[in-house]
């Protein structure tokens, strides 16, 4: 019997593969990713300064013990180049091998500025091991660090550098930190703890450009002309759900690869999962949605052709962003019809997104507020029931 | 005896079942899995892990 080929080493495809080993000990497994294979928590990464961490230290289990935990082969080092579906085949630089089912957990890939100047070359991203260890190879001892995108991982990232003495300006064209998840007074409780701490925000300003400015430091040009000098610039911009291979393949993607609740792609023998995956409408990037999917396909997987397919369901499982300075839980509303509904006390915001109906869809607690998040949980809708 | 579930990945932990594959014992409560445990589903450590009783 042909192999399940599962592409991606990150939390999506082990998970996956794990959950599968729970129901199928017999039939042969095939992961491939472009890096290490090892694995690792990847939220551990914004968070390694906080918890004394050097990249090798994140490192959970190599690759071959992961092979061997997982009774499967681990392709490391190799690049998916194509799918070709009639053939049921997966393309390699220097191999193809055939699948029975194909799972794709490719991730998601950072968006890139387009900014002008001769140093963008040197402009850092991570969202992986890898890039995390070039990144830490590159901070000195009080360097300061420039971060691009005020985000979730942005916002971490300022919280574990300004912590451990490093330098930190933060520039986002929104008009506070995390504006694609929380309303402005949650955001500002944010921005106020960390420029307590030492962080300085250039909000509602967009970088334009990043130049060599003599000494091994850069300047990072705003669009109001200002400049920041800064030893190292790490851009956390946003990410885009990796498409274009499947979308090349014919498969049918959006701002991720279509699947529905039972985690099929447009065709019946692949599926996809984690932040490559658009699930029943909904692109969630973050551990939660991925681990409720892996659960449910390892169990697709194994029960075989004729049973029928579990669906995906998504409990109210909130956002937690780890910026320690002022910790914040959001779930994003569960649909857009509604207000926000804000107290707030100093840097504890709490706030409720009510429908018309007064019904709770969503919300966000931030410092002490957090405190309540049980009851919040309790009351907030799931995304998908 | 409780129910847990963590509020990060929807792992549930039941203290009358244990976790016998990781070496808890059936009836371990959930305050004495040592410190240095991880999720046995996404390997988040335990200070990240945000256990909630469900009923
Ligand atoms: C700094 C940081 C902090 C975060 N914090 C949190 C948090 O607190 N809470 C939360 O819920 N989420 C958080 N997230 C998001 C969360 O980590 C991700 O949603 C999750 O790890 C995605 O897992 P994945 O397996 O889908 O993708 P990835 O981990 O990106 O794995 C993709 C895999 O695919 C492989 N691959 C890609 N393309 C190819 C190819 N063409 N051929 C072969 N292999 C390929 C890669 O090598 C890799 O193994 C954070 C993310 C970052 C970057």
């Amino acid at each position: 019997m042909d192999p399940i080929i599962i592409i991606g080493t990150g939390l999506a495809g082990y998970s996956v593969a794990r959950e599968f080993r729970k129901h199928d000990t017999e039939t042969p497994v095939i992961l491939i990713t472009r890096d290490d294979g090892a694995s690792y928590y990847k939220p551990d990464i914004s968070e390694a300064h906080a918890k004394d961490k050097t990249p090798a230290d994140l490192v959970q289990k190599t690759a071959e013990e992961m092979a061997e935990m997982l009774d499967a082969t681990v392709r490391t080092h190799e690049q998916v180049e194509a799918i070709d579906r009639e053939a049921h085949q997966v393309k390699l630089a220097s191999d193809t091998l055939t699948y029975s089912k194909l799972v794709l957990a490719w991730g998601a890939d950072p968006i890139v500025l387009n900014l002008a100047g001769d140093a963008t070359d040197r402009i850092h991203k991570v969202n992986n091991l890898m890039d995390y260890r070039v990144f830490r190879d590159h901070l000195a001892a009080g360097s300061h660090v420039a971060i691009l995108g005020a985000g979730l991982i942005g916002c971490e990232f300022a919280n574990d550098l300004i912590q451990h003495g490093y330098k930190v300006s933060v520039a986002d064209p929104a008009g506070w930190p995390l504006a694609q998840l929380v309303p402005e007074a949650a955001g500002d409780a944010v921005k106020t703890a960390l420029a307590h701490a030492g962080v300085d925000w250039h909000l509602g300003h967009a970088a334009t450009g990043v130049h060599h400015g003599g000494d091994d430091r850069y300047h990072v040009y705003l669009d109001d002309e200002s400049h920041i000098d800064a030893d190292v610039v790490l851009s956390a911009v946003g990410l885009k759900a990796g498409t274009e291979l499947a979308e090349a393949a014919g498969l049918d993607v959006d701002r991720g690869i279509v699947v529905d609740r039972t985690l099929v792609t447009s065709d019946p023998d692949i599926y996809a999962l984690g932040d490559c995956a658009e699930v029943a409408g909904h692109w969630r990037p973050y551990v939660g949605p991925l681990m409720q999917c892996a659960r449910t396909l390892g169990k697709t997987l194994a029960a075989g052709a004729d049973a029928e397919p579990g669906q995906v369901k998504y409990p109210t499982l909130p956002i937690i962003i780890k910026t320690h300075v002022c910790p914040v839980i959001v779930y994003p509303p569960v649909d857009k019809h509604g207000e926000w509904q804000i107290e707030r006390d100093g840097t504890a915001v709490e706030g409720r997104f009510v429908d018309g109906d007064g019904q709770l869809r969503g919300f966000v607690l931030t410092d002490e507020a957090t405190n309540k998040r049980r009851d919040y949980i309790k009351e907030a809708p799931a995304l998908l029931d | 005896m409780k129910k847990w579930q963590c509020i990060v990945c929807g792992f549930e932990y039941d203290e009358a079942e244990g976790m016998p594959d990781e070496g808890i014992e059936p009836g371990t409560k959930w305050e004495d899995i040592p410190d240095d445990w991880t999720c046995p589903d996404c390997g988040a450590p335990k200070d990240d892990f945000e256990m909630m009783e469900v009923d």
